[in-house]
């Protein structure tokens, strides 16, 4: 069964130095509150995954925290580059990041490998292109009935699993609707997870019967954290600060603004300073 | 005739390519605006997908990201990402996938991967994200990008997805069934590949554009066919559309944003 705890404590018992970490979400409930914890807990050496890692891995990855990173697509949507992945791989600041480069449907046949209990992922994939060269996780596989031969890739399974959602019940019970991305995967694939809520309610009331609900017994630790998603956004209760992501090349760019920034922004922040700080930044910014 | 930039001109052509039967997977920033003008214009019913899962999509104005939370709001259905790539684009649901690239080969093969030696970049790009199966599984692959030496390059450091490959008939030795890319739309030129090599060849250039510059801003020796048409100037519709879509996307992505409502 779930527990519902603090975001701080929940961070604290279930992210452990050295640990495969994934914080999903595609574009839709990005953890960065959550993430936000990791860093200001000095997490070292973790192993990080996400589809679409962008500025809360940047961040991740600016302050030092990943040794490493499995990925598909690393960059700020439609604004250009992760300046501190860029770094990171290019300069090896602040340390050298090991990069396990996937395709997104190799990465999302991944966690669902993971999810259903499976050692790999099979897929029409990669054909033509460059990336098995580099990644020796990505193999082939013969069909047994028609001798196709198929890409294959390691089933992804964390050790934990950080996601945002809308709201849960006092039981644990989650519910995500809007754009799902992977997330339902991710939890499923790991051995651990965090969920952080907008809200938490008495019942979930699904306004659709195909909302997905994330059962109470699959889920470890729930977190109530407002404005959690920001400057991602929550489908139903606040829109994406585009206007944060555009600013965000800028603080970026450079080592020095990105270190300010983290030190203002996370560091000497805490957690109960989030949801002030999601309510301004944007103004801040603009 | 209204003066139009180079890029509008891209923009518009690419538009122009799509038709309303088209199911398209659309990348983000100028295949975006160009699928966007075609439902706007000629195209009413097209089908616009984006790889965050959102089905029959028809934004008001362009996403910034392709989860922005515009295109669930105005989609006729919303799936989770393994079902958008499983289902919908292994399957062979996707008629027509629409690409942009850091760099661009003759054989239309697309670099947004690394730029130098995969372990040691000079530029480390974002990566292929969903390319590498958009351009093998759907049935067919327009690419926009501007025309110029850093991009259109005699032999790429990466093959991030492939277009014809080695060219002639890779593709079918690969045993891919989907056609690959058919057209290219650049800001000064459209190509499609040789029948043949598969070679990209230049087919239809935009109004007021000298062949040299074509030559000099591509990084091969282009091709022409023998017959090559000027490309139609964008109408005064086609114009305004773009236009007042560019206008309404930089007015909602420089605005104050969430913040008040966050909290």
């Amino acid at each position: 069964m779930a527990r519902i705890m603090s975001l701080t404590d929940a961070v604290a018992e279930n992210v452990r130095d050295g640990d495969t970490v994934a914080m999903e979400g595609f574009t839709h409930l990005i953890p960065y509150a959550a993430g936000h914890e990791v860093i200001r807990q000095g997490k070292k050496d973790l192993f990080l995954v996400r589809m679409t890692p962008d500025i809360l891995y940047d961040q991740l990855i600016g302050v030092g925290a990943a040794r490493g990173m499995k990925f598909s697509w690393g960059g700020n949507p439609g604004v250009g580059s992760l300046h501190r992945f860029r770094d990171a791989v290019e300069n090896q600041w602040p340390r050298p990041l090991a990069i396990e480069e996937h395709s997104h449907a190799a990465m999302a046949n991944a966690y669902e490998a993971g999810a259903a209990n499976l050692p790999f992922a099979m897929l029409r994939g990669y054909v033509g292109a460059d990336l098995p060269k580099v990644n020796s996780n990505i193999k082939s596989v013969t069909c047994p009935f028609t001798g196709e031969v198929l890409a294959a890739v390691p089933a992804i399974r964390p050790d934990v699993t950080i996601i945002h959602a809308q709201r849960a019940d006092r039981k644990g019970n989650v519910l995500l609707e809007g754009i799902v991305g992977v997330q339902k995967e991710a939890v499923l694939a790991a051995r651990r997870s965090i969920v952080t809520v907008e809200e938490i309610v008495d019942e979930l009331s699904p306004p659709s019967p195909n909302s997905v609900v994330l059962p109470t017994w699959a889920v470890t630790a729930v977190a109530y954290v407002p404005g959690g998603a920001f400057p991602s956004y929550a489908h139903g209760y606040y829109p994406r600060s585009n206007a944060f992501y555009i600013r965000w090349d800028e603080i970026a760019r450079d080592r020095q603004t990105f270190t300010a920034w983290i030190k203002e922004n996370v560091l000497d922040a805490r957690p109960e300073d989030f949801a002030r700080y999601a309510a301004t930044t944007s103004a801040k910014v603009a | 005739m209204t003066d139009f930039t180079p890029t509008e001109m891209m923009t518009i052509a690419a538009a122009r390519a799509l038709s309303n039967d088209d199911v398209c997977f659309v990348g983000i920033g100028a295949p975006s605006a160009a699928c966007n003008v075609a439902r706007l214009t000629h195209a009413p019913d097209i089908t616009l997908i984006y790889e965050s899962g959102t089905v029959g999509t028809k934004p008001d104005v362009l996403p910034l990201s392709i989860g922005d939370g515009e295109l669930c709001d105005t989609a006729l259905f919303t799936v989770s990402v393994p079902e958008m790539f499983r289902y919908w684009l292994q399957g062979g649901r996707i008629t027509t996938g629409f690409l942009g690239g850091a760099q661009i080969d003759r054989f239309a093969n697309l670099n947004t991967t690394v730029v130098g030696p995969y372990d040691r970049p000079k530029v480390r790009l974002p990566g292929g994200g969903g390319a590498p199966e958009i351009a093998s599984n759907c049935g067919r692959i327009f690419i926009t990008m501007a025309l110029s030496k850093r991009g259109f390059v005699e032999k790429l450091p990466f093959v991030t997805s492939m277009g014809h490959g080695e060219g002639g008939d890779h593709r079918e030795r690969l045993g891919l069934k989907t056609k690959g890319p058919t057209r290219v739309i650049t800001d000064l030129c459209i190509l499609e590949p040789d029948t043949q090599t598969k070679e990209l060849t230049v087919v239809s250039i935009h109004p007021g554009v000298e062949r040299e510059r074509i030559v000099e801003n591509c990084g091969w020796p282009i091709k022409f066919a023998e017959t090559v048409i000027e490309t139609p100037a964008p109408t005064e519709t086609e114009l305004s559309v773009l236009r007042d879509i560019n206008a309404r996307t930089k007015k909602a992505h420089e605005g104050a944003g969430p913040g008040k409502e966050a909290a």
